[in-house]
């Protein structure tokens, strides 16, 4: 009995030996690698558009490494390695490029490009339970009192930014004054039941039956569906069109600026399109399935009413600075959540 | 012997007989040396630099992030929790540990194990463990995700094992011949429990529950799935820290952070001086 | 076990209800959870998921999932063998020698077991991340990169098993006292010989334990890595942390088919730790 357990224990030893041989030189042998860091929707969009990239000439060989999560999480993770091994990023929020550009990691010209530094674009919707049980109609629903809203937490998410200004801008679109506009938030901040930490953990939360309403990305929705997830998504008279930021970093591989080109072709947009974003530029989409979309033959329908951009709101930066505050400074967005949801 | 796994919850400790000790050699003398050293850049230092980071922003943004309404919200439900498990594990870690020492039947023994499990798995996979029974899917309808229960559940979970590993060797060690002299002088069950046997029992218990309480408090694995996040709700401390973290508020992280080590370093010094008090006796 | 020493049976009703209430407690908190995991690892919940093993190793064999895994073996393998080497040299240290702090020192290496991970991870950013560390700068000069690396990850998991095996080991040496030490070197042996010769046999199954401990729970760890890791594919995503994602990301089956390897290695810790221990007291 002892021999044996010796013999097990030096063979267990010795295969976990072999492993970390075998996998410690594992991660940077032949060909490129380009290392993504991305918010926390895109991942399945961006596997695609790899997938195609592979076949063309420059992407032929490159390899792909993709870290996803809360945007801001994200960004921070590559400004604290100083962007060790990642070459290019996808943040939901330009701010988050910019925290970037400060840290010297992206070049000041990144969003110089007719595209302005985006690369995807969707917009916000609301997503309901199958067959929509609720009756919602659009964004005045969710203060009923039966609503139970989802949603992602602008402390940490960047889907969530985008939530609380398609909230804003409805409210604007009703003709509300700013005080009424505050109170309409406060109300549906009220049916929040949970502020996840990011978009995909929303959608998460969703499915765990946490709440009978979602406020996501109309992709996420789309993408959700795709998977067979039990759930509606309705596009509401106004909405606010989300708009995502990509940029290759100054040490990157020049591969990885090959990649932000093809992100932004043709061919790397329909991609997105099939997983259910919106397009950039201006790409023809009569010929793509969106699996998963309302209306497969017309799958991104103009809000009827008005879709909101930030450009209406004066820019990202003027944004932030009246509604989210940094380190325990509260702006108007964070006084609003604290009144809103003090028990 | 039955000290497994949580077994010697107690500190590491040393007993203060320094007699018998030997001076420092040269060898021992760069051995502690290099050990020291480790141990502080592990350690020691980054601890520091969360403390450094809360400090950083003053005395008053460390205050006002710890009784910011959410934060002092979040704090106090994990120690509410905590204290909850806490006291239900103080009781049924003694009946656990009492059934598995003085009871005897078949499969007792994979019991035996089935308490070391929650300590030896992934705290995600903990969380995925309790989600599979009582999760949205559930197959008999219980579905705790958000809810206080739910986060109440996955501490139970986790901390099975401390109080029942360290109640267990001493319930061994137990003489039987004082609960026999003192059933033969008449008294009742109970009685010899309460009088007898619960005595002998406190300092292991309470050994067990800091551990506990300690192990609680800080949980975060297992709360990632199945806490909702809900500000006021279910939002704990350790995910109020990562949401810190997240949405690159450092200095609200480290204060959360600071106060939890604070915890820590109590339940320590009070495991500390429950086993010396216990050492004395002995 | 305690089956050694027959304590006397008198078996009532409340024998009868608190063994029921044992198992059923049992039941509900880990052995049926467990089981549901199991079941949806090799039939999956999801439509169009294959069930039946077949599918189960398949989903294993995926680039990425061996990736995670691979290492976090590597990562495990270095800070068990790390926390071994250090383990043993500060019990012995502890248990043997004489020195300013010793005390201090000893209550402080139980501390990493009440830290929460994400503490852990955040400490470790805010000391040595190349970004905003103490120490980032400098690092980054002589070209050092922590965060974000294997190294860091083997930090994080080091910090958080750091006292299992002086847990076990110092209780072992405090019992068999110096006396044989103390013998073999007045009778001319050097340092090493006598740790060798007399100390080694005995703390050596007390160390295996240790070992195997450290092993479940470094395999295991989540909260720590994930605050310093990148958790990208191919970069950093340790087997914990790619469960979180593809539970995350529609993918459960394979987070399942994960989960599921990593109950069957502390399930099988625990078993070899419950064997040796049989051993060891046979």
């Amino acid at each position: 009995m002892k021999r044996l357990m010796k013999a097990a224990a030096v063979a267990v030893t010795g295969a976990l030996a072999l492993t970390a041989c075998s996998s410690a030189g594992g991660s940077d042998d032949s060909g490129t690698t380009i290392g993504i860091y991305g918010f926390a929707v895109p991942e399945a969009a961006n596997d695609a558009i790899a997938a195609e990239f592979n076949k063309t000439d420059e992407g032929k060989d490159v390899k792909f490494s993709g870290s996803y999560g809360a945007s801001g999480e994200q960004s921070r993770k590559v400004a604290d390695t100083k962007g060790k091994d990642v070459d290019y990023v996808h943040f939901s929020l330009e701010g988050d490029v910019t925290r970037l550009v400060d840290a010297g990691l992206v070049a000041e010209d990144w969003n110089a490009g007719p595209n302005k530094g985006i690369v995807s674009s969707s917009i916000a919707v609301i997503a309901v339970e199958k067959g929509n049980p609720l009756g919602i109609k659009g964004w005045d629903d969710l203060t009923r009192k039966d609503v139970k809203v989802i949603t992602a937490d602008p402390a940490s998410s960047g889907a969530a930014r985008w939530n609380i200004m398609a909230l804003y801008t409805h409210a604007l679109s009703t003709g509300a004054d700013e005080k009424q506009a505050d109170e309409y938030l406060k109300k549906v901040f009220n049916n929040v039941t949970s502020w996840a930490a990011s978009g995909r953990e929303a959608t998460e939360a969703f499915k765990k039956g946490v709440g009978n309403v979602l406020i996501t990305y109309e992709n996420e929705a789309i993408l959700a569906k795709q998977k067979g997830e039990e759930l509606d998504y309705i596009v509401p008279e106004t909405s606010f069109l989300i708009e995502n930021p990509g940029a290759v970093l100054k040490d990157a591989d020049d591969v990885a600026t090959d990649w932000l080109e093809f992100v932004l072709s043709d061919k790397g947009q329909a991609e997105f399109v099939k997983k259910g974003f919106r397009p950039v530029g201006d790409l023809d989409i009569s010929g793509i399935e969106v699996e998963g979309a309302n209306d497969p033959a017309n799958p991104f329908p103009t809000p009827s009413k008005k879709l909101y951009s930030v450009a209406d709101l004066g820019g990202w930066p003027a944004i932030v600075e009246e509604w989210f505050g940094k380190d325990g400074v509260k702006l108007r967005f964070d006084n609003l959540y604290a009144e809103a949801t003090k028990k | 012997m039955t000290e497994t796994l949580a077994a010697t919850p107690g500190p590491a400790r040393t007993t203060s007989r320094p007699s018998g000790l030997f001076g420092l050699t040269p060898t021992s003398g760069i051995g502690l040396g290099l050990a020291l050293v480790w141990f502080s850049v592990l350690v020691l230092i980054p601890l520091a630099a969360v403390v450094g980071a809360a400090a950083a922003g003053g005395w008053g943004s460390f205050w006002n992030t710890l009784t910011d309404a959410q934060t002092f919200a979040a704090l106090r439900l994990t120690v509410l929790e905590a204290a909850g498990v806490t006291v239900v594990n103080a009781v049924i870690g003694t009946v656990v540990a009492w059934v598995l020492v003085r009871d005897h039947f078949f499969g007792k023994r994979v019991l035996d194990v089935v308490i070391d499990i929650p300590f030896a798995l992934p705290t995600i996979v903990a969380g995925l463990v309790l989600l599979s029974l009582y999760g949205p899917e559930s197959p008999v309808g219980i579905n705790i995700v958000n809810t206080r229960q739910g986060i109440f559940l996955a501490l139970l979970f986790v901390t099975l094992p401390f109080v029942v590993r360290t109640v267990q060797p001493v319930l061994l060690e137990l003489d039987a011949d004082v609960e026999e002299a003192a059933a033969s002088l008449g008294a009742s069950r109970l009685t010899t429990f309460r009088r007898i046997i619960l005595p002998s029992l406190v300092p292991a218990i309470a050994a067990g529950s800091s551990l506990g309480f300690a192990r609680a408090i800080s949980e975060f694995g297992s709360l990632v799935l199945i806490s909702g996040n809900t500000p006021y709700q279910t939002e704990v401390a350790s995910l109020k820290i990562l949401k810190f973290i997240e949405g690159d508020n450092q200095a609200g992280a480290a204060a959360v952070a600071v106060l939890l080590l604070l915890v820590a370093v109590v339940t320590i010094v009070v495991l500390d001086l429950i086993s010396r008090r216990v050492a004395r006796r002995g | 076990m305690a089956d050694t020493r027959q304590i006397r049976a008198r078996k009532g009703p409340v024998t009868y209800f608190l063994r029921f209430f044992v198992i059923a407690y049992l039941a509900v908190l880990v052995i049926w959870p467990l089981w549901e995991v199991t079941s949806r690892t090799f039939a999956p919940t999801e439509r169009g998921a294959e069930a039946g093993v077949a599918a189960f190793l398949e989903r294993l064999q995926e680039p990425s999932v061996s990736y995670a895994f691979g290492l976090t073996a590597t990562v495990a393998f270095w800070a068990v063998l790390i926390n071994t080497a250090f383990g043993v040299g500060i019990s012995l240290l502890i248990t043997r020698y004489r020195f300013p702090g010793r005390r201090i020192l000893s209550v402080l290496i139980d501390l990493p077991m009440s830290v929460s991970p994400v503490v852990v991870g955040l400490a470790l950013v805010l000391a040595y991340s190349t970004g905003q560390g103490w120490f980032g700068e400098a690092l980054e000069e002589v070209g050092i990169f922590i965060i974000g690396t294997t190294p860091g990850l083997i930090m994080a998991t080091a910090f958080v098993s750091l006292p299992l095996v002086i847990r076990e080991i110092v209780p072992v040496l405090e019992e068999i006292g110096t006396d044989a030490e103390m013998a073999a070197s007045s009778l001319g042996a050097n340092g090493w010989q006598t740790f060798r010769r007399i100390t080694l046999p005995s703390i050596k199954w007390a160390v295996v334990y240790g070992v195997v401990l450290s092993m479940a729970r470094s395999l295991g760890e989540f909260g720590a890595v994930k605050i310093v890791s990148p958790g990208a594919e191919f970069r950093g995503e340790t087997a914990t942390i790619l469960i979180q994602n593809r539970y995350t990301n529609y993918e459960e089956p394979t987070a399942y088919a994960a989960a599921f390897v990593l109950v069957l290695a502390s399930v099988l810790a625990l078993v070899v730790v419950s064997l040796i221990r049989k051993e060891d007291h046979a």
